[in-house]
């Protein structure tokens, strides 16, 4: 052995830098990049969604757009930022992170990963196709029956919604097991469950609710595409009930509103001791805390669904659980507070954002309290004060730390750091646009105002606060702006960030930043929970990386381990650059752009040839490393 | 770099593979899809004040698809006897196996078309919700049974290249499991479509 | 290291101004048509009585929160002291003075629970079937029998039961100062009670998602004493009267003979369609097309030619009618009191 490990690995992992790699490429760095930029690129279309609708709203009788254009505006919005924002940021986040943390080389699944981005990719422009169109969905994001009819919509409108949803959520589901079985399977010897990250945990929570959660959603799309295509009768007709549709889509949607929230949280929890230059405070708690929230959060859904009629005895059970549900909130908030007051904290823009997020969150969450006390939200229901709920929650609770992970996170992805003078003029115009748009809509909500209203008439005293709201909204802007610009420009002037540039705790931060193709020369081993303060460890695993000396699992390979106590239990052959993932998602796209066209069936079969040829190429692949043992 | 193997000898029988895991993973999140169709339909059913089935439609006779059921399940055990096979190092029973489980899992299928030829003389997907997800459901299975046949076909094919051995049977495992997962799901539409509106 | 800490004047300053602006933003008046807040009746009051409950109890978290997270950033790094483990807070702040807080929130709203349940059966003394269509309120009274639209007449001081249906899609009747919302489900029934304390106008709106025009999908409740009340009831019932004069005659003779017809019910005369509002007596009415505009001659004239122009995508078409022939249908539209 000639050279030193750390070259023999980047002989074995590199992937040239050809358009062809650009397509095929399994590295779970390049493809988390990819999810930050796209779902970024989405959060701006759903942000100019946004402020379209704050100017339409700004003055009674508005008539900036009219109803339909409005109503594809605010189904757009509430679509674009839920499942092709914040959901894939996170998955972003998650993706690049998440191996690195670990200590892996790559996910579990590395071609099934650019499987995912793909899907994801083609099913937002599917939906985006929609709105080229001006036939996007029009029916809000939770798209009730029987309005979405074809009696009541005729259009393709609600045909974009049924299938870009069902595309999507293959691309979601492929995420979250990849997430669970690398958690699970790959962490380095020595990380055991204990152990790990809390942004690990977070996500394996919510990895776990999108497997259980996602398939309601899609049995409801199915059953609404097939009632709209074929005449079958689930939500109107003979036999047929409305109602259905709202419960299936609520044990989806509650459990993804939290599908959101965790990994937030889970920046949040990595973020916090960081800047606070002390453990985080309770991890045990917040890890119970975060896997609690994960399992109530699958007994509340009827809170949406308190008008409709309900017997009471079930809204009462249901209001308990969603109240049960702040405890585990409330675990986690006084442990953040806890870490930085018993901490020594720098208050830097990552840390200045998750600050404010346990504020504006608490503010989300206690309007959210108030709605399981049912009187009450039979009375704001579907009002402005859910408006004000959701962003406070939303965007509050989950972009406000996609924001401190944005700050925290970036120098490692480029390699240089932020200007901090413009992440905090960033910081600012966020946090007071931010209330100045939503903390109005409250009380535009309990002087009756309704959501969804494309205009409304003046005199009933709601015109300061709407026009207060369209302020912050292009205040809010501005600062989005600043960090888009700050991003972009640090890429090429930012000071270089080094290695390790905060002090961080997880072993993301014991590699190269940007990191080398293989992640870690050296597998680490993992002695407690704070792997990258375990000084004398890695200068062990960085000696090792430059000696000449074989080290375990060289090669195209990572360490697989067991579940708990994570022992070596397996040496991985991972895959190389595949056009299969790639193949796999035209042939899906053909079968739901099919399903536009009145020849659906007859593309569908191409589709599924295609699909079984391109599924067939990809695993005569796989199955060649299985010799391995 | 064998050396570096033999150093380090990992694979813990133990354990699942990330391969297997995924598998269970993949089965999970379809068993929550079959359960959401079930549900939906015990929703539809107990909201609906009159007969069940409604007017003018027979309560489905149990005979064919009691033979249907035996048949499904029974196809089982050649898939165990299939992956217990090879586990052992004999490709013979793999085959065997994979062989008998296929033509048991076709004629599923061929009834359950026959079948539907009986029912649709009675009422069609478009009739009212009965139908609808009558055919939803038991279509959508039939479907994973479809796809169950193709993963057993394209196993099949490999081992027919003498692919698969003693030490190389991980693929084997995971469509087994699925195989394990389509049987197991008809037996909830059975009791919930058949036997419960019987 | 210390090249990243911020020094704590700046960083107050700023928070200082951002709380000092949102708090005036949050005491303003209450007052409003459709506030949740001005209630104007037991029920309402009720809620109104259990939101500020519930804002008293938030407004403490918040801001006990907000001062912790303040104190924890501001205060000079070091200050506490070392080996701090922190888990007293967690426990006490996170679990255990949650608990009681939400013990005590959760018997308040099942105290408050009956105040928006269904009036038991026999409770209610007058009854009113309201039916959401797209995009306006079919109003039947099934004791003596008759149809309005777009307003709902009520006594004061009296329980009214309102028995809620949609014949098209899902809408939700709200009238914020009397009573909670209830949505109103195709192929179900919905019963609420609602009751004002004092005569008036009480304004409610649509409020789930119903289309393209759910943002003008208004209406009144008014409220009468018993006497007047009555007397609306009776005058209600009764056919539309017959046009006197010259115009209105030729008027009626438009209506009867152009599309309104296939639509539109009056009472008393040919015209007993059930598309649109039931318009015997039209002229009684306040507003227009579901609360979108005044019920005045202009409004009323603009609405029949392009109802299409004062509310998109309700469900009447524009018809065209010479000068005349609109003038006389507008004489006699004004005569159906
Ligand atoms: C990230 C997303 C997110 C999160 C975290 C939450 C959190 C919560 N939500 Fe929210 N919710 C949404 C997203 C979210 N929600 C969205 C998008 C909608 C609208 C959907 C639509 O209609 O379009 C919605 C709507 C919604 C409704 C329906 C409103 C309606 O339409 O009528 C309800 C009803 O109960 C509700 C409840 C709650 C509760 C109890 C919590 C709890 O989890 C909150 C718990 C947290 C705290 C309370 C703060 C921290 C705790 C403490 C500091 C301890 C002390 C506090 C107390 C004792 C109060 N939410
Ligand atoms: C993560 C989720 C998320 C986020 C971040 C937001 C962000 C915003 N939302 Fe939205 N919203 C929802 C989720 C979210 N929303 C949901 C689920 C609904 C319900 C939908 C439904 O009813 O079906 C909703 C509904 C909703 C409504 C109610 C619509 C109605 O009922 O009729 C309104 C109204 O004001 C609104 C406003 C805003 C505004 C002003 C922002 C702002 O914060 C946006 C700020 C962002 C930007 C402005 C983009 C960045 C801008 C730049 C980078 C600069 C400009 C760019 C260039 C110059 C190129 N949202
Ligand atoms: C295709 C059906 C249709 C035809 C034809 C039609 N209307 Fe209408 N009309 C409606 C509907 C539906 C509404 C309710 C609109 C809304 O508020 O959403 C309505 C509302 C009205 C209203 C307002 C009622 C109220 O209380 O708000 C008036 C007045 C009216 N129509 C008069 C007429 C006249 C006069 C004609 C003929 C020239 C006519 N309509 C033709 C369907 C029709
Ligand atoms: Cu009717 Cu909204
Ligand atoms: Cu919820």
């Amino acid at each position: 052995m000639a050279t030193t490990v750390a070259r023999r690995m980047e002989r074995a992992w590199a992937e040239p830098r050809t358009w062809r790699t650009w397509l095929t490429t399994v590295d779970h760095k390049r493809i988390g990049v990819r999810y930050l930029v796209t779902a970024f690129t989405f959060f701006v279309l759903g942000g100019l969604e946004a402020l379209i609708i704050r100017a339409q709203l700004a003055l009674p009788d508005g008539r900036l757009v009219g109803p339909e254009a409005f109503n594809q505006l605010f189904s757009m919005h509430g679509i674009t930022m839920i499942f092709l924002f914040i959901t894939p940021m996170l998955s972003g986040f998650g993706n690049f992170l998440i191996p690195l943390m670990v200590g892996a080389r790559d996910m579990a699944f590395p071609r099934l990963n650019a499987f995912g981005y793909w899907v994801f990719l083609a099913s937002g422009v599917f939906m985006y196709g929609g709105l080229l169109f001006g036939v996007a969905p029009n029916n809000g994001w939770f798209n009730y029956a029987p309005l979405s009819g074809r009696a009541f919509t005729p259009g393709l409108n609600i045909e974009f919604y049924v299938l870009g949803l069902i595309f999507l959520g293959i691309s979601t589901t492929a995420g979250a097991i990849n997430f669970i079985v690398t958690i699970l399977k790959l962490r380095a010897p020595g990380m055991t469950i204990a152990r790990m990250p809390l942004f690990c945990w977070a996500l394996l929570a919510a990895s776990f609710s999108i497997v259980l959660a996602l398939p309601p959603l899609t049995a409801g799309n199915i059953m609404l595409l097939v009632e709209r295509r074929f005449g079958f009768h689930f939500f109107s007709g003979p036999g047929g009930d409305p109602v259905l549709w709202q419960h299936l889509f609520w044990i989806f949607g509650h459990p993804d509103v939290y599908i959101i929230f965790l990994p937030a949280v889970g920046i949040v929890s990595s973020v916090i001791p960081v800047f606070s230059r002390r453990p985080m405070v309770a991890y045990t708690w917040v890890a119970l805390a975060t896997v609690a929230t994960a399992v109530i959060g699958f007994g509340v859904w009827v809170h949406h669904m308190f008008a409709v009629g309900l017997p009471q005895i079930s809204m009462g059970l249901f209001a308990a659980a969603s109240m049960i549900i702040t405890i585990p909130s409330g675990v986690q908030v006084f442990a953040w507070i806890a870490t930085v007051l018993g901490g020594r904290p720098r208050l830097r823009t990552p840390l200045l954002f998750c600050l404010a997020f346990v504020v504006v969150f608490v503010i989300g969450g206690v309007t959210g309290v108030m709605f399981a006390s049912i009187p009450f939200d039979q009375q704001v229901t579907d009002s402005y004060f859910v408006v004000a709920h959701l962003h406070y929650v939303l965007f509050g609770g989950a972009v406000f730390p996609v924001f401190a992970g944005l700050y925290h996170w970036v120098p490692k992805i480029t390699g240089r750091l932020l200007n901090e003078s413009w992440g905090r003029w960033s910081f600012w115009l966020i946090f007071v646009g931010f209330n100045v748009t939503f903390f109005p809509m409250h009380i535009a909500g309990l002087l009756g105002m309704p959501r969804r209203v494309w205009t409304w008439p003046e005199g009933l005293g709601w015109d300061p606060y709407n026009l207060l709201a369209t302020v912050g909204a292009f205040v809010l802007a501005a600062g989005i702006l600043v960090t888009a610009v700050n991003i972009v420009v640090s890429r090429r002037r930012g000071e270089a960030a080094g290695d390790d540039p905060w002090g961080g705790d997880t072993l993301e931060w014991a590699v190269g930043s940007p990191p080398p193709e293989y992640d870690f020369a050296v597998i680490p081993d993992v002695r407690d929970r704070h792997p990258n303060w375990d000084r004398e460890a890695r200068l062990r695993d960085a000696e090792r990386a430059v000696g000449r000396t074989p080290v375990p699992a060289e090669g195209h390979r990572t360490v697989a381990t067991t579940v708990l106590d994570a022992e070596p239990s397996e040496i991985l052959e991972m895959p190389h650059e595949s056009g299969w993932p790639l193949l796999v998602t035209a042939a899906l796209a053909l079968i739901f752009v099919g399903f536009l066209t009145e020849a659906e069936l007859a593309v569908a079969a191409v589709g599924t040839i295609l699909f079984l040829v391109g599924v067939g190429g990809w695993h005569l692949r796989t199955d060649a490393p299985e010799t391995a043992r | 770099m064998g050396s570096v193997e033999r150093a380090e000898p990992f694979y813990r029988e133990s354990q699942p593979t990330t391969g297997t895991m995924g598998m269970l993973l993949f089965i999970l999140t379809e068993a929550a899809l079959f359960a959401s169709l079930i549900v939906s339909y015990f929703f539809l059913r107990f909201r609906a004040t009159a007969l069940w089935p409604p007017e003018g439609i027979e309560a489905p006779d149990l005979l064919l698809p009691s033979v249907m059921t035996v048949i499904l399940l029974s196809s089982s055990i050649p898939m165990h006897i299939a992956d217990a096979g090879i586990r052992r190092g004999s490709r013979g029973r793999l085959r065997v196996g994979l062989l008998c489980s296929f033509v048991l899992g076709t004629t599923f299928l061929v009834l359950q078309a026959f079948e539907y030829s009986e029912s649709l003389r009675q009422f069609t997907p478009q009739t009212n919700a009965y139908g609808s997800l009558f055919f939803l459901i038991t279509g959508f299975h039939g479907a994973h049974v479809l796809g169950a046949l193709l993963l057993n076909l394209w196993v099949q094919i490999q081992a027919g290249r003498g692919f698969y051995h003693g030490e190389r049977h991980a693929t084997v495992r995971n469509v087994a499991l699925y195989w394990h997962f389509v049987d197991a799901v008809w037996i909830a539409i059975f009791s919930s479509l058949y036997l419960a509106a019987a | 290291d210390e090249r990243n800490a911020d020094p704590p004047s700046r960083v107050t300053r700023r928070l200082g101004v951002a709380v000092g602006f949102l708090a005036p933003v949050l005491f303003v008046t209450c007052r409003g048509d459709q506030s949740a807040l001005d209630p104007a009746s037991p029920e309402a009051r009720d809620v109104a009585t259990l939101w500020w409950v519930l804002f008293a109890i938030s407004a403490v978290v918040v801001a006990v929160v907000t001062m912790l997270v303040l104190v924890a950033s501001l205060r000079r790094p070091r200050a506490l002291q070392r080996g701090w483990g922190g888990m007293g807070l967690v426990v006490v702040g996170g679990v255990i003075v949650p608990f009681l807080i939400l013990v005590v929130v959760f018997v308040i709203t099942v105290a408050t629970l009956p105040s928006v349940s269904a009036p038991p059966r026999g409770e209610a003394r007058v009854t009113v079937d309201v039916i959401g269509r797209q995009f306006w309120w079919e109003v039947r009274y099934p004791d003596p029998g008759f149809v309005t639209a777009n307003e709902i007449h009520i006594p004061t001081d009296t329980p009214v039961e309102l028995r809620v249906r949609s014949r098209d899609v899902i809408h939700s009747l709200w009238v914020p100062r009397l009573s909670r919302k209830i949505d109103m489900i195709p192929g179900r029934t919905n019963r609420i009670l609602i009751r004002a304390d004092a005569p008036g106008v009480y304004r409610g709106q649509c409020a789930e998602f119903c289309g393209l025009a759910h943002a003008q999908m208004a209406f009144l409740v008014i409220a009468e004493t018993p006497d007047r009340f009555a007397g609306w009831v009776s005058a209600q019932a009764g056919d539309a009267a017959a046009p006197v004069e010259d115009g209105a005659a030729q008027g009626q003779e438009v209506f009867l003979s152009s599309s309104c017809v296939a639509c539109h019910t009056i009472r008393g005369t040919e015209a007993t369609a059930a598309v649109g509002p039931d318009l015997t007596h039209l002229a009684g009415r306040r507003w227009l097309g579901a609360g979108t505009v005044p019920n005045t001659r202009g409004n009323l004239g603009g609405w029949i030619v392009d109802p299409q122009r004062i509310k998109p995508g309700n469900r009447m078409p524009p018809t065209s009618l010479s000068g005349p022939e609109l003038q006389a249908l507008l004489d006699y539209l004004e005569t159906l009191e």
